[in-house]
Order: C-alpha cells, then structure tokens, then sequence
C-alpha cells in the first residue's frame, strides 16, 4: 500500500478543517504562503539544482506590485495578484538570465547581488513607502464576486491556490520538461552532449519558480494588509532556504514541512524568548543539516524504503 | 609516413588541423592533424596524461582550442557550440560514467530520444505524453542486454551495466561520428567483451574513435590507431604498423604483454 495519497488526503482534511479547529486563520495562511514560497524555491534548487541567495526579492517585489495596484489605483485583488505574478515573472527572466551564465556559487552570488538591488530600489522608489513599506491594504472583492473581507473566505482563497500551486510543481516536475531538467541537475556535461542548450531549460525553470514565488508574495500582501522591507530583504532569501533544507530539498512535501516548523517557530516562540529566536531556528537549522542532510522528509522516505526494502522479502 | 593515409576529403568525417590546447603556458595538445576515416572505429591511445581526453573535449567543443581548425563532415565547427555539434551528430561519452544518475534506465535513454520529440519545454503537459518513445527506448535496453533493468534507477546499476546504459543513451541520438572515452574502463572481463562487442555492432553504421586503453580490446576492433603521446601524436597505422612502432615501442617500454598502457 502506498503512503503518500493517505498523508496527502489527511493533510487536505485538516486543512479544510482548520477554521473549525479553532486554528487562527491568519497564521495557517502566513504558514501556506511560505510554504507556496518554499515550494516555488524547491522547484529550482530540489529540481534544478540552482542555489538562489535571493529569492524574496521575486516574493517581495510581487507583493509590492500588488499592495501599490491594490492602495494607490484601487485594482481588485485579482488583477493585482496577476499584475504582482507578472512583475516577479519578468523579474525572475532579468535575474535568471543574468544568473544562469554562471554555476554553483557563481549563481548563487549574482542572485545576492541582484537582489540586494531590488530590495535597494523597494527602499528608494517613491510607490513602496520606503521604511514604512505599504500600508492598510484592502482585501477587496476576488473577481466582483468574493468579498475576502472575513479571514474564513480568505483562508480558503489561500489554500485552493496553494494546492493548485502544489499541484503544478508536481506536474511541472513529471512533465516532458522535468524530465530534462533533472537530466540537467544530475549531469550537465551529458545534456549538453545528447544535444540539449541547457540554458534555455534553466532559465525555464527559474522563471517559473520567480513567478510561483511571486504569486506567494501577492497573496501574502492581501492576507495581512500590509508590505514591508522584510519582505524583500536577505533574511527572507535565507529563510526560505532553511525551510526547503530543513524539510527537504526534491521532495514534495518537504518545503511544505520546513515553512511550517520555521513559520511556527517564529510565531510562538519570539513572544517567548523574543529575538533569541533566530539564534534558536539558525541552531536548528545546522543540527538538522548535520545529523540529516536529506532534511526530513528526504530521511524518512529513505528510512521508509529501507524498512519496505527489507519487509518485501519476508512477505514472500 | 605511415600507410593507409587517410582519404579523399569526402571520405573522412572529423578532420583536425594544426589543434592545439594550452592551459596557462603548459601544452596539453600540441600542434595535431588528425582524420578520421567515414566508417572506422579509430582509437586513440597513449599514457595518462597524454591529451586524449583533452583532445576529445576539443573535438567536442567542450574546450575552444587555443589554435587550430576543425572540420565535421566538410564544414568547419571551430567555433560551434557542444550541443549545437551533438545535434548535428557527432555525440560523445565521458571517462567518467555519465548516466543521469536518478532517473532509471528508461528514462536515461528516453532523454536522449525526447529531444528531437516536439515539446521538451511543455511543463505543463503529462508525463505519460513521452510513452509514445517507449518502444524505442526499450528496444536499445535490449540491444544493450539492459532490458531487465528498464525501471531501475541508474545510480543502483552495477558499474559495467552503466557504462552501457551510456552507450544504449549515445546510439539513442544515432550519432554520425561516436566519440567514446574508455568505455572499457574498470570493467571484469565479461563486461569488457560484452561492451567490445557493442561498439563493434554499433559501428556498422557509423564511425567511432575510442580512447582505449586496453589493447586486447583495441586489436581486435580498431581499424586504424593513432598514438598519442605529452599532447603529440607519434604514431598512427593498423595495430601491426604501431605496435612495431619504435617510438611507440619506447613509450610503452615496459608495459606488460598486451597492456600498452604507459605511466603506471
Ligand atoms: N582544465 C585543465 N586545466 C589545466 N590542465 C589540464 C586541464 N585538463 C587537462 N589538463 C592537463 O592536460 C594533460 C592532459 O590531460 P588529459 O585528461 O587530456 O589526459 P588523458 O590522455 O585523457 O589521460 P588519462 O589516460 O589519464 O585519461 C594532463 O597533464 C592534465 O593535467
Ligand atoms: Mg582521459
């Protein structure tokens, strides 16, 4: 029997269950757009083997595209989500382009840099509210059917888009073109000898991964009202590493895992030990990488191949 | 000068001209006219660090040469890109074993067919649209005796049945021109007849220039040798012509019966 459509059936059930469980909304839908965020960022790193150091900058410059549509010319939050995934498209098309000419830490140091300019032109562009960010952002009506005013509606928004995101991945993952983007993470000499401009199929990827990150930006911007700098900033491109790491890099389920545990840790314990926080989740962090670096999905898959490797043959 | 110089130009698929490769000041291959018969299974030999696979890279335009020209079937590919030459068939393997190392068997064969396929940019589309390639893809398995192993994941083969997986991937883009580094190396007998055999099957309908190290292999299926040695050639003929060779002879001084192989 397979395990996987039974966790992922009871994963849907609570979390379709969540307003009923007395559950704060709010924070589910914090924790679901990170976990979108993670997922997009694992398509590239689990998948295509890209290390991106800059990835909130396609999350914070969609949500800003979409809180300025939304406060300053009174767009609906549709077409604001839309415009804000576009503008991360288009983003993540420059960056990606330039990024991709070069390999492994190369990569990774364009995107930093890169990004370190977005987040400069969020602080000093006249439409981003500089140090304040963007404030007191309607929700509005989705379409001029569905008013996302009470956190129930809007949960649920957030959570059909994030399973249609996670759908998506997955398909992406085992499309025609999956199976040459992973050709092309396990050996890229190869691809290029069996033909393949392998360039062309990074950049695919990492303009999808912008776009799906910029899509968890948009929402995010709704969900809570407001945009600010943290949004764009380097510890945003870290965290979303660490989850994907923590929960496990070119698996499915373990972005989603990863953002939940950091997300979760961030909420509750700051009110405890306040900004020691982040030394707590940064120890965490390399306990885990240390003692599992498959992160924690990756382990238990492995574990769980193991025990069904050494099950099947006393079963006959 | 050797016998059987090689050809008439429309006869001979790959021709290197004066090819040098210097990495910073040291020369890894020096000054090198190479042509390579329509048809032969031409292999490449000489000791570690000879150039051979350096040359290849070159060949291949994993490496732009620091001089030099080089023509593929009449048209210069000096400056082409490596895909752009392996789409225009002339396709090589590694030294190292390259299988795309988390996909099974079937679907490493299946890439090298997918690319000619329309659609290898639909993200969007199943992956049940490539089944159509299947058939083909299981029939080069078989042609490689891996037809038993089409849904194990590569990086779970056995050593000798990688290298052939690579082949069956190779002869998937029914190259024109097979460049194959070693595909003999570190395999048991069996294997080393198994994938001998192979590549001479493999030949009938195309070319193949090999680096070889083992020479029983190299003397019963090479057609024409050429011996390389600190980036210059110093011999080329049949098997016969080099093996008595006395500057090959001095190269290989030394090397036990049938093991031409220098430097260790
Ligand atoms: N990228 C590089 N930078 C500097 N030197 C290099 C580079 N690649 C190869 N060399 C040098 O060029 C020489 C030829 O190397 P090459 O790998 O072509 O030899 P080879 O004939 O394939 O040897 P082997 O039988 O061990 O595979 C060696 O001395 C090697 O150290
Ligand atoms: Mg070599």
């Amino acid at each position: 029997m397979r395990a996987q459509p039974v966790l992922y059936s009871l994963a849907v059930l609570f979390a379709l269950a969540v307003p009923l469980l007395g559950i704060y909304p709010v924070f589910m839908m914090q924790l679901l757009c990170f976990a979108m965020f993670a997922c997009a960022y694992n398509l590239l790193l689990g998948f295509g083997r890209m290390l991106s150091f800059g990835h909130a900058a396609f999350f914070g410059f969609a949500a800003y595209a979409t809180g300025w549509l939304v406060s300053a010319h009174g767009w609906g939050p549709g077409f604001a989500i839309l415009a804000g995934v576009a503008a991360a498209a288009l983003l993540g098309l420059v960056i990606g382009a330039l990024a991709i000419r070069r390999q492994g830490i190369y990569f990774a140091m364009i995107t930093l840099a890169l990004a370190q300019l977005v987040y400069f032109v969020c602080l000093e562009a006249p439409f981003t509210g500089g140090e304040n960010g963007l404030q007191g952002i309607p929700r509005g009506t989705l379409f001029w059917l569905l008013p996302l005013h009470s956190d129930v509606v809007m949960y649920y928004v957030v959570l059909a888009t994030f399973v249609a995101v996670f759908a998506l991945i997955r398909r992406v993952v085992h499309s025609p073109f999956g199976q040459v983007l992973k050709a092309i993470r396990d050996n890229e000499p190869r691809a290029i000898s069996l033909g393949y401009e392998i360039n062309r199929y990074k950049l695919l990827a990492f303009v999808l991964s912008a776009t799906l990150a910029g899509l968890a930006g948009s929402l995010k911007a709704l969900v809570f009202g407001f945009v600010t700098l943290a949004d764009v900033q380097q510890s945003t491109s870290g965290d979303v590493v660490l989850m994907t790491l923590l929960g496990g890099t070119g698996t499915f389920f373990g972005p989603v895992l990863g953002a939940g545990i950091v997300v979760t840790l961030q909420q509750y314990l700051s009110d405890v030990v306040g900004g020691w926080v982040t030394a707590i989740i940064g120890a965490t962090f390399v306990a885990c990488v240390l003692a599992f670096r498959r992160g924690i999905v990756g382990e238990l898959t492995l574990l769980a191949s193991r025990a069904r490797r050494t099950l099947r043959p006393a079963r006959g | 000068m050797v016998a059987a110089p090689c050809c008439a130009a429309d006869d001979c698929i790959i021709e290197a001209r004066g090819l040098t490769k210097e990495f910073s000041g040291f020369v890894a291959v020096c000054n090198v006219d190479l042509r390579v018969r329509r048809g032969h299974i031409h292999a490449l030999i000489g000791p570690n660090g000879a150039g051979k696979t350096t040359f290849f890279n070159l060949l291949t335009k994993f490496l732009a040469p620091t001089r030099g020209q080089i023509l593929y079937r009449g048209e210069d590919i000096t400056h082409a890109k490596p895909a752009e030459v392996a789409r225009r068939g002339l396709v090589r393997s590694f030294q190292l074993s390259a299988v795309f190392p988390h996909l099974t068997a079937l679907e490493n064969v299946r890439i090298a067919l997918q690319r000619t396929h329309p659609g290898t940019f639909h993200f969007w589309k199943r992956e049940a649209t490539l089944a159509v390639l299947n058939d083909r893809a299981r029939e080069l398995l078989e042609l490689v005796d891996l037809g038993a192993f089409a849904a194990v994941v590569a990086v779970e083969l056995p050593y000798g049945r990688k290298r052939a997986l690579e082949i069956a991937t190779t002869l998937a883009m029914d190259p024109q021109l097979m460049l194959l580094d070693e595909p003999t190396q570190g395999m048991g007998h069996e294997d080393v007849d198994r994938v001998t055999a192979l590549i001479k099957q493999a030949a009938a309908q195309r070319t193949v220039l090999m680096v070889e190290h083992n020479m029983h292999v190299v003397s019963r299926i090479a057609d024409t040798i050429t011996v390389l040695q600190r980036g210059q050639i110093i011999a080329s003929g049949s098997y016969a012509e080099v093996a008595r060779n006395p500057l090959v002879m001095e190269a290989y001084m030394g090397a036990p019966d049938g093991e031409l192989r220098g430097g260790h």
